[in-house]
Parts: C-alpha cells; structure tokens; sequence
C-alpha cells in the first residue's frame, strides 16, 4: 500500500518524540550519574545524585513513558491512523 | 465471556480485584488476632504457604483453557493498567524482592545501578518496541524476527537466545521458591522446590498466558502489600512519618554522620585490625602449603603439650585441647580453612559511605568504578527492553493504544517498589548503625538472636576483642536478611513475617510461571508449529506446550536442586545475552526499513558471540569451564567487569548488522510492507498479521 505525505510527516514526528525523549532519558542516567561526585550537593537531605539515581532518575522515567502514550495516542487521532473500536 | 463487552470486562475486573485485595487483608488481619490469642508460629507459615499457593491454584484453574489466542496471549483483551501489574509481577523476581535492598545495604551508591537498570529499561521498551510488537499481533518474539527477517534462520537464533536467556533466569527462581518454602515452613530445599513447582505449574500447565496473566495481578497485590507494611512501620519508627521515600533523607544524613564517627573509633580500628591479622596469618599460612600444613599441625599440638606439663588452668587447657580437635583433618580442608581466614581481609576495611558515589582509593580506582557503573546500567536497561518474557506481555493487551499505556502502568507498578528499596536500605542501616552497633552482647536485640540461629551465614555477631559491646566490625551481614528481619526489626508480629516470605514466594512463583511460559511456547509454537509441522491443530500445539511446560519445569528444578554456584553471574549473564542478542535486530528491524535477513542473523550472532566471548575471558567460573589461562588483566576491555559483557556485545550486534545488511540486497517488498504495518496502528488497505 502506498504510504501519503501524511503519514510520513506523523512518522517523523514519532521518530522526532523518541529522540527527544530518549535525549531525556540519557541525561537522567548517564549525564548525571557520569558527574555523580560532583552533584553531590545537598537536596533535602540527600546527595543530589544519590536521591536521582533512588528516586529522581525513576518518576521522570515513568513521566517519560506516560508522555508518549499521551502524545503518540493524540498524533494517532490527528493523523488519522488511530485504530477503531475500543472502550 | 465471550459476549461481555471490553469496558464490561474492566469493571468486572476491578470489581473482582477489590474484593480479592479487601479479602487477601482481611485474612492478614484475622491471622494476625488469631496469633495474639496463641496461634503458633509454625501454623502460620502452614497457612501462608497453603492460602497463597492454593489461591494462584484456583485462579489457574478457573482460567483454563485449550485455545491457542488465550492460550498464548490471553485472548488479547487484558486491560493496560492489569496488563502492567501483570508484567511488575513478572518482572519482580525473588531477587527484586528479597535482594535488591539487601544490595543497596551492602553497596550503597553502588547499588543504585540496579534499581535505575531495572526501571530505565522500561522507556526502550515504550519507545521502541511495545506499540510496534502490539500491532505485529502474534504470539512470541522469534515469530517478530521469522516474520521480518524472512524465515527460519532468524527464527531458529531468536528461539535459541531465547532459551538460553530464560532457562538460566528461571532456574534462579525456582531456587528462590526452594529457599523460601523452606524457611516459611521449615522443609527440605528439595521437597521445597517441588512444593513450589507445583504451584507454578498447576497455574500454567492449565491456562497458559491467561491463567498466568490473572495469577500474576494476583501476585502482584500480595507482594506490593507485603513490602510496604513492614518499611512504612520502620519509618515511624525512626522518622515519625509514615511515607519513607519523601523522608528517608534525614535519616541518610545521620547514618553518613555515624559512619563518620564508626570509621575513626578506636574499638572498631582495634576489631579491624584483629581481622586484618588473621587474614594475613591466614594467607601466609596458604602460600606454605603443604608444608605448612604439618608445621601448624605440630605447633598446636606443642601448646597443648606445654599447657599440660605446665599444669595450666582448666580454661587454658580447654583451648588448647579444642585446637587440637579443630585442626583440620587434611591439606585441602586446611586449604579451605585458611582461604576462609585470609578473606576476612574484606571484614579490615572500614565501612563504605553509603551515600558516596564511586568510592575508590585514588582518582583511577573511581573512574573505573564508575565506568563500571554506567555499563551495567545500560546493560540492565538494554537487556530489560529485550527479554522475551517481558515483551512477550505487550501482545497481551486489546490495542496498540493500550500496549502504550500498559508500559506506563507496568513501569509505575514496578516503580512501587524499586523506589522504596533505597529507603529500607537506609532504614535498616540506621537501625543496625545506632541500636545494635554499642549494645551489649548480653543484651542484643530479640531479632538478632532470633537470626543467627535460622542461618549464620545472614547474620552473625561475635565479640571479636571480647569486650562486651557490639561494634561493627564484629557484624556479619548477609544481604538477604535486610527484607526478611524487617518487619522484627520495626518489632511487628510474626504474621507480618509470614506475610513478607509469602510475597517473596509470589515474586519468585510469578516470575518462574512467564519464564516458563517463554520457553514452552518457543519450543511448542515457533520450532514445532512455525518449522516442523505447520498443519499442526490448534489443540496439538496446546497440548505439546502443555508438555513442554512440564518438561522444562522438572530440567529446571532438576539443575535448581543443585544448588549452582554461580547462580547469580547466570542471572545477570542472561542480561547482556538478551540485549546482545535481541535488541539490535528489534529495534532496527522497526525503525531500519533497510534491515534484511543476513545483516540480521549475523548481527545477532555475533552480539551473543561476543558478550559470551569476553564472559569466557573474564568471568572466573567460565575461565575455569574453558581453560582460559592467559591473566584476567590482559583479557579485560577497558576494565570493564564480565557482569557487563553487553556493553560491547550490542553495538557488535548493531554494527554488523548496518554494514551486513548494506552489502546484501535490500529486503522484498512484502517485508517493507510489514514494516509499514507495524509503525501505523491503523492503515488503510492494511494488511493483517495478527495471528489467532
């Protein structure tokens, strides 16, 4: 089947959503616990970096993945590749 | 069911869930009257183990079935947010339960790469492959990589790395179920292996994915509950507040500032050194054998001999006698003997800084514990997004709108817990920091008494410089024993312990039952139905996975029973074979149009290829299995540990994979076809690869 200019442009932007959340993800692991020592600056109490890597670094994974199936569940009904029934 | 309308279904569900929750807590309750008025704690182990295994039972059996959709996906109507309490009990593994905080106690920062590893992997597998291997719509991994990367070949290596992965993964269960039952109720590790096998298989063997599937929801609920009760109790214990993860940061401040004060004191410098000492009489001891062996053997005898000419004290005497009788009875128990004192070179060192990222001698020391620390979590994470078992559950849910939800759901019910590890952790070091740590031997808490009579080997306290008071230096930890003696440690009733080993046993059963579950089907649904005959009836395949089920559960208890050694490197291999071996052919096969079938069977073979070579060069068990003789030191990559192997095994898979698939021709039309089909979750004119 043909594919329209539609549906590449809902393919870019798919692709552009991942990189930028997975740009996201990398930074929450690897840039901060690269730098580990030297975020270790007082958060309430904790080491900046050990609170990221007990608790920080978890609630934006979760926010990362609820935002994509927010956004894509959206892109899915504006460009009209969503699929049919459903509850 | 079949007329029940999707939404009817979820409020039948939730409807269904609430009471079991309501019901599964008042049964805790009621037990737990029933032990103030003198209900021994041997029978509430009894019921525990009973009550939980006969309830995953009646699930299994009201969930029977003998069609393949249900058999193998659960019909594809599972809900997202029970689909993602399913997949956290299947991901929770007895590892999760019992040793992740126990982890986090010994190591400290260290520790954290596991709970981020764990967690982390959860966005690739939202990004990258459950949406897509929702609409592909069929029942197993190898049927992603047959049906894209045309044929058997790819098939064939997806089904073998997927054994390889699993098999070594339930093993560890299954050995995990052993330990537990015993200690619950005090059986054999064998007859406890086999208690527990059979709640595993009476789940599967009946109603494969769907009874697996409700069972787990089920699982899920007893193990979230028997974790959060006893830390929450521990944290108004010590902090007055009963959500330890918002709060656990003042107690971390106090526990880096006792730390401060147990590294510098003097009693626990002189118990140190004590230690120190004997390691290195130990050691000297090691390098003089055998001759060493008779020389140590007539010194003992001369003391006792002097003792006796010398008309010594009874006491005196006494020693003297007992290291006569103690000395070993051969060089090779001597050998073993000595190689025990001369590690207690680990119990000289002064304790680690909990908080204290990549703590290491000198600026080499931590950059190599901190490379170290990064690749295993990208390992953990790359191979989370690639075990069959977990991706397996995204097939599961009735579109491709809920598979993307579901990983949310998943992620933040897996995320319960993991993120309140880290507080336990810190919450049993402040308790063994400041209540045990200058306590009096006479006077030791009920717990720590209790314990060291159930195993030595997950606590031991002994007066090392015989001065009455505990120091830390004079405590043995092992980690287990962090979520096992909580609830005694925030001074709970018994039942809550009952409750912690039954959730333990929840963790272990649910996650043996998707394992099993992986290898049957690849073995019944891929070699047998995909390759060997596909005129094969619906209920044949059924049945010969039902066989199957049974059979690898007896090869895995069989080689649980013998207690492997190095079970836990086996565990964590499985990581980096999963991610060598999956992840690159998955996710490119999605995103990479271009990908053909030769870059991908080379690429997949030489990510396993690789990971297992460096694990053969590096990891001392494999050393010694392969006769590997040249130094660990010339072998290592960029000091770069075994555990982490993956790190150069995925981007080999990556790579060949690109360059192989550039060299050969590009793949036909139809495959591009299915790569259309799985990016869009609705095409016109679509073709249909869902199979039923």
């Amino acid at each position: 089947m043909e594919l329209t200019a539609k549906h590449h442009e809902y393919w870019r932007k798919n692709v552009t959503i991942t990189l930028v959340l997975l740009a996201i993800w990398a930074i929450v692991t690897y840039v901060v616990g690269y730098l580990a020592r030297d975020l270790s600056f007082n958060f309430f109490g904790w080491p900046f970096a050990f609170w990221m890597g007990g608790q920080g670094a978890l609630v934006v994974y979760v926010v990362i993945i609820w935002f994509y199936a927010r956004y894509m569940n959206n892109l899915d009904q504006e460009f009209g590749v969503a699929e049919g029934e459903e509850d | 069911m079949a007329t029940q309308t999707q939404s009817e279904f979820k409020s039948f569900l939730k409807k269904t869930y609430g009471w079991y929750t309501g019901g599964f807590l008042a049964f805790v309750i009621i037990l737990a009257i029933a032990e103030q008025m003198g209900l021994p704690r041997a029978w509430i182990g009894y019921i525990f183990l009973f009550v939980t295994v006969a309830l995953y039972a009646g699930i299994g059996i009201m969930s029977r079935t003998a069609d393949a959709a249900e058999f193998y996906v659960a019909g594809r109507r599972v809900p997202a947010v029970f689909n993602g309490m399913a997949t956290g009990a299947d991901w929770m593994s007895a590892a999760s339960f019992i040793g992740m905080a126990g982890t986090l106690y010994l190591t400290g920062y260290g520790g954290l790469a596991f709970i981020m590893g764990w967690t982390g992997g959860y966005c690739l597998v939202a990004l990258f492959l459950a949406p897509y291997l929702r609409k592909f719509g069929q029942f197993t991994i190898p049927d992603f990589l047959g049906a894209r990367y045309g044929g058997h070949l790819a098939r064939s290596i997806g089904i073998f790395a997927a054994i390889l992965c699993s098999f070594t993964y339930v093993v560890a269960q299954i050995y995990g179920v052993g330990l537990i039952t015993t200690r619950l109720v005090g059986v054999s590790f064998e007859l406890g292996i086999f208690l527990g096998l059979s709640g595993i298989l009476v789940c599967s063997f009946l109603g494969g994915m769907r009874a697996v599937t409700w069972t787990q929801v089920a699982q899920y609920i007893v193990l979230i509950v028997a974790y959060a009760i006893p830390v929450v109790w521990l944290s108004v214990k010590h902090t007055g507040f009963p959500i330890p993860q918002l709060v656990y940061g003042k107690v971390l401040e106090k526990v880096t500032e006792r730390e401060k004060q147990l590294i510098d004191d003097p009693k626990e410098k002189e118990v140190r050194g004590i230690f120190a000492e004997r390691a290195k009489a130990g050691s000297e001891k090691l390098k003089g054998l055998p001759k060493s062996y008779d020389d140590e053997k007539a010194k003992v005898a001369k003391v006792l001999e002097d003792a006796k000419t010398a008309n010594a004290p009874a006491d005196q005497l006494k020693l003297a006698q007992d290291a006569v009788d103690r000395f070993p009875k051969s060089t090779d128990e001597a050998k073993a003997a000595w190689t025990r004192e001369a590690g207690l070179v680990a119990r000289s060192r002064p304790p680690l800084r909990h908080a204290e990222a990549f703590p290491g001698a000198d600026e080499k020391a931590r950059d190599i514990s901190r490379k170290n620390f990064l690749a295993l979590i990208f390992c953990l994470m790359v191979g989370t997004a690639a075990l069959p078992h977990i991706l397996m559950r995204y097939y599961t849910t009735p579109s491709v709108k809920q598979a993307r939800e579901s990983v949310t759901w998943s992620l933040f019910f897996i995320f319960l817990l993991y993120f309140t590890a880290p507080a336990l952790a810190v919450l049993v070091k402040f308790d063994v920091y400041t209540l045990l740590v200058g306590s009096e031997f006479a006077k030791l808490p009920a717990w720590v008494a209790a314990w060291q009579k159930v195993d030595p080997s997950l606590l031991a306290v002994l007066d090392v410089n015989k001065d009455g008071i505990v120091q830390l230096a004079e405590i043995a930890i092992g980690g287990d024993i962090v979520v096992l003696a909580t609830p005694e440690i925030a001074g709970l009733p018994y039942v809550v312990s009952g409750l912690v080993a039954a959730g333990g046993l929840a963790a272990a059963l649910s996650t043996a039952d998707g394992l099993l579950l992986t290898i049957a089907n690849a073995l019944s649904h891929d070699l047998y139905y995909k390759m060997i005959d596909p005129t094969a009836s619906t209920a044949r395949r059924v049945t010969l996975s039902k066989i199957m089920l049974l059979v690898v559960a007896l090869a895995a208890a069989a080689v649980a029973a013998q207690k492997p050694a190095d079970i836990l490197f086996l565990v964590s291999a499985a990581f980096s074979f999963a991610a060598a071996a999956f992840f690159p052919a998955l996710v490119l096969g999605i995103f990479w149009r271009r990908a053909n079938k030769w870059g991908a069977c080379l690429g997949m073979v030489a990510g396993l290829g690789t990971t297992f070579f460096y694990m053969t060069q590096t990891q001392p068990w494999l050393r010694s299995i392969f006769g590997v003789t040249r130094p660990i030191a010339d072998a290592i990559w960029w000091d770069i540990q075994p555990i982490s192997a993956g790190l150069f095994g995925v981007p080999v898979g990556i790579a060949v994979i690109i360059i192989v698939s550039l060299l050969t021709p590009a793949p036909s039309k139809d495959v591009q076809e299915l790569v259309d089909h799985v990016r869009y979750p609705h095409l016109k004119g679509d073709i249909n690869t869902q199979a039923t």
